[in-house]
């Protein structure tokens, strides 16, 4: 239970952590909190040459304003995202989301970007990002990319980044202020990865729905959006919603597996009665007769 | 495998010392500073027994390399109570409410509980009751120590 040993650097720069990272021609690990990336190297599932704490760079901790949306500094702290003010005002559904991320230990420790950059299928970082539309900024010593959260996760714990690449800061689209948060998660224990998660947003406009961004977590092997039931759900009126039937089209995109914990069946019908009753509080829609 | 001088204050003391990069925290304050009330379990995060304060903030010591802890201040369940043998408020809370029995959790708890009632945190109690989502005791079927955190939110004694 102790890590094979590797080399540690901790740059204060970008360019010196893009650098490393450049010339370790793929032997490198980027530890940001560690919280999960901490657990792989000591079960020895992972075992990096050298490990790049990101850290100390400046300016990769903190939320600012952007125009159009919220960004957040990748190794922003969970503890400290949960404190913060302009996360609680912009994006309440990314703070609920985060408030069930680990332990409030592992949270003091944990960042945002490095559960987003590690992509744990059941975790909840990386499939509110895909669900509110966020994009993930990336640098290499060959240039800079953004790429959409929903095209950055391959597998589990598979990513599109390449070797050389760093996550950089991650960008949330703002959604109108009067917009309803849509998040539920079963787990075996508070803090225990999910079972079944599902996290998103919903705006209403005069009765109908004018836009949703939606996606689960523990129902396959990335997050999944639920694109059929995005398109599903918008331009519809509230008073022809009927959450049983959009249920069934909300899970049409994910692939649960079998587990130790639970079955693919089991995650289905969870996942299936989850949604309607999200669906029913957070729209407020009457219960079926 | 690169070697590391580091340096922190670890219960108001200052220890220095030559670790491999892949020591853990928790190692270094058991095998180089001593302090063996920090105890390691699971070693990956789950069980919550090598918790300890590191600049103010209840952390994993299992879960931070000693290297990323230079120049931190820490603190471990010896630094708690004072140099006359007075107990700690919590320490204390869980004495009176039979929070423990075994103790190998306890280290763990007790750093939590002191980090979220430190100065002037106004925890409540269900935010210790969830903190406690963080721990794992096998002896007390956690009542006990409910009820130490019921004493900590309410002060004074049981």
């Amino acid at each position: 239970m102790k890590p094979a040993p590797f080399d540690y650097v901790a740059p204060r720069t970008i360019e010196e952590a893009l650098r490393v990272l450049a010339e370790a021609g793929g032997g490198a690990t980027v530890i940001a909190g560690g919280q999960t990336l901490m657990p792989l190297l000591n079960l020895r599932m992972s075992q990096p040459f050298i490990l790049v704490d990101i850290n100390g760079i400046e300016g990769f901790s903190g939320v600012t304003r952007i125009d159009g949306g919220t960004r957040i500094g990748p190794a922003t702290r969970q503890a400290d995202a949960l404190q913060d003010t302009i996360l609680a005002r912009h994006l309440p559904a990314f703070v609920k989301a985060l408030s069930h991320v680990g332990h409030h230990q592992t949270r003091n420790r944990g960042t945002v970007g490095g559960s987003i950059a590690l992509g744990e299928p059941a975790a909840e970082m990386p499939a509110t990002a895909v669900a509110l539309g966020a994009t993930i900024e990336i640098a290499s010593v060959r240039g800079t990319r953004r790429v959409p959260a929903r095209e950055f996760y391959v597998g589990p714990y598979m990513t599109v980044l390449e070797p050389d690449e760093l996550v950089t800061g991650i960008v949330y689209p703002d959604w109108p202020e009067s917009h309803h948060v849509l998040f539920r998660e079963v787990a075996q224990r508070p803090g225990d990865f999910a079972l079944v998660g599902m996290v998103g947003a919903a705006v209403v406009e005069s009765g109908t729905v004018g836009r949703a961004g939606l996606a689960w977590f523990g129902m396959g092997p990335t997050p999944v959006a639920m694109v059929q039931l995005e398109a599903a759900l918008v331009g519809k009126s509230l008073d022809d919603l009927d959450p049983d039937a959009l249920a069934a089209t909300a899970i049409a995109d994910t692939a649960p597996f079998d587990d130790h914990h639970a079955s693919a069946e089991y995650r289905r019908t969870v996942g299936r009665r989850t949604f309607a009753r999200t669906l029913r509080e957070a729209l407020s829609l009457r219960e079926p007769a | 495998m690169s070697d590391h001088s580091i340096s922190m204050t670890i219960n108001g003391r200052r220890q220095t010392g030559t670790v491999e990069a892949r020591t853990s925290l928790g190692d270094f304050l058991r095998m180089d500073a001593g302090y063996t009330g920090v105890h390691l379990g699971c070693e990956h995060g789950v069980c919550g027994a090598c918790t300890v304060v590191v600049d103010g903030r209840a952390v994993r010591s299992c879960l931070v390399l000693a290297v990323q802890a230079d120049g931190s201040e820490v603190t471990t369940v010896e630094g708690l109570a004072d140099p006359e043998g007075t107990l700690h408020p919590v320490q204390q809370a869980m004495r009176d409410s039979h929070g423990l029995q075994c103790g190998f959790c306890t280290p763990g708890v007790v750093m939590t509980f002191a980090a979220l009632t430190a100065e002037d945190c106004k925890p409540t109690e269900d935010e210790l009751i969830a903190a406690m989502s963080g721990h794992i005791c096998r002896c007390t079927g956690y009542q006990g120590i409910r009820k130490a955190a019921k004493i900590l939110v309410e002060g004074g004694a049981a």
